[in-house]
């Protein structure tokens, strides 16, 4: 790990300058650190100063009528025991039980988790200079590629690792970024890219903004939401896929549903559910979805079993809901 | 080299203050500079749970955090377990159920074990396993962990 400065401000218009540093110098957002550890442990970043943002109190989760509010330094273990957010949010809730282990959640926040990096295993190693690190070469394309995506992929292939994004995108939350010409808001599902939008990010913000809040509109009345996700390692583990679902039934029909896979495409994947609503949801019906959501994925040498395996997210998280 | 900085923490029930670079983790303090070496480096990524310490009570992986970013707060290591009347339970117990060979998980599964034990006196098996997804045994297939466990909060809620 190279050597950096720690600066601990507590004021957020403050922010935006101590990001921004002459060209050759750098720094970077620390909230719980999490990722930010594993990328300098790796070197796969050498800041000269990390912008702590734990000391602007951003850690707070304020529900209202209209939704709930939450601060982007709250730590994923705030989330699991928050009551309110387990009944009406539930989605996120389990999204965030999923992350990691306990030990992580106690100190990784929801806004690391939405903007921590991937897992591509040549974009960690120091020693692979692949396409997202400048090089010249995906070395997923023809390598080991298991954990890779099947969807939205190229140039690059990496799946977003986030499990709370595609929770948060089905409850249709926004988030808020500050930077230096003040805040903007943008929905959760804008606020990712694919590699063949932006090769070098993965998110839609800039080294000199920060995110401050994620917002969650009062789910309509009869709403339920899950999140489901599928493990290689049963005790803590990225998502070989998983889904967010969150639909609203009446009188035996779906009025809405929304359905976000993570884990098999550079961004969580939303899917264009539109066809159930209307429909009395049968597993039928839902299976048939499952096959179009799947139908363009385009599966590497190692990794086809995600198709399958989406499918069953897909079919199970919505009938978990029925 | 970046400026060292002074931090003022707890740990153990007694003030410590040390200084330290930024980019130094709370494990390097500990077992480099404190002498506290109980807490274990395993994978030193977040993998493992071996450099488990509670910070303000709640359990982490002392190697995913800055040694800095404790200014002011509260740090219990394994060394603050025991007592000078003498092992806590789950020592003894994790003693008695032969729940370790090598050892080196051992320090960072009794520091969650307790976290668990002081916020639920009698966790389910389920419970106890699930809270302690978070820490790797390579040695004892875990069994004899989730008993020792076990029987330590039934002495203890005995007591
Ligand atoms: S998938 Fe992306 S991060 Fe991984 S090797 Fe290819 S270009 Fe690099
Ligand atoms: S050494 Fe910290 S989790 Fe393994
Ligand atoms: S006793 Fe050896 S790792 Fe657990």
């Amino acid at each position: 790990m190279n050597a950096f400065e720690y600066v601990n401000p507590s004021n957020l218009q403050d922010v935006p300058q101590l990001l921004s540093q002459k060209r050759d110098r750098k720094s970077v957002v620390m909230a719980g650190g999490i990722d930010l550890l594993g990328e300098l442990k790796d070197n796969l970043i050498t800041p000269d100063r990390l912008v702590n943002i734990k000391a602007l109190d951003l850690r707070y989760i304020r529900h209202s009528k209209e939704g709930v509010r939450m601060g982007a330094t709250t730590t994923l273990s705030d989330l699991v025991s928050d009551e309110e957010i387990v009944k009406t949010y539930t989605a996120l809730a389990e999204a965030a039980e999923s992350v990691a282990s306990l030990q992580i959640r106690n100190v990784g926040t929801i806004g690391g988790n939405l903007c921590q990096r991937p897992r591509c295993w040549y974009f960690r190693g120091e020693e692979f200079h692949c396409l997202k690190k400048g090089g010249h070469k995906c070395f997923a394309v023809d390598g080991e590629n298991k954990y890779h995506a099947v969807m939205g992929g190229g140039p690059c292939h990496i799946v977003h690792p986030s499990d709370t994004a595609p929770a948060l995108i089905a409850l249709h939350a926004t988030i808020k970024i500050h930077g230096p010409n003040g805040e903007r808001t943008v929905p959760a599902a804008d606020f990712f890219l694919l590699p063949m939008e932006n090769l070098y990010q993965e998110t839609v913000v800039h080294s000199n903004e920060v995110v401050t809040e994620i917002f969650i509109p009062k789910p309509k009345a009869g709403t339920k939401s899950t999140y489901l996700k599928f493990k290689e390692k049963g005790s803590m583990d990225f998502a070989l896929a998983a889904a967010a679902v969150a639909l609203r039934v009446e009188g035996g029909v779906c009025k809405d549903v929304q359905v976000v896979l993570g884990g098999v495409a550079p961004k969580p994947w939303q899917a264009d559910a539109s066809a159930l609503v209307g429909q009395v949801v049968t597993e039928e019906r839902v299976v048939a979805f499952a096959n179009t959501v799947l139908k363009d994925a385009a599966p590497l040498r190692d990794n086809a079993f995600k198709v399958t395996l989406s499918k069953t997210m897909i079919k199970r998280g919505v009938l978990a809901l029925v | 080299m970046a400026k060292k900085v002074h931090v003022t923490t707890t740990i153990n029930g007694e003030e410590r203050e040390f200084l330290c670079e930024p980019r130094q983790t709370l494990l390097e303090v500990l077992r480099d500079d404190l002498d506290l070496t109980g807490t274990k480096e395993g994978c030193s990524n977040g993998n493992c749970g071996a450099c488990s310490v509670l910070l303000g009570g709640k359990v982490v992986d002392s190697c995913l955090v800055m040694a800095v970013e404790t200014e002011g707060q509260d740090i219990e290591t394994i060394e603050g377990v025991a007592s000078p009347e003498g092992l806590h339970p789950l020592q003894q117990k994790f003693l008695e159920h032969a729940a370790l060979q090598c050892g080196i998980c051992t320090p960072g599964f009794i520091v969650a074990a307790k976290a668990l034990l002081e916020k639920e006196p009698n966790p389910s098996e389920e419970r106890i396993r699930l809270y302690l997804a978070g820490n790797l045994c390579r040695c004892t297939g875990y069994d004899k962990i989730v008993r020792a466990v076990q029987d330590a909060a039934a002495v203890m809620s005995k007591a």
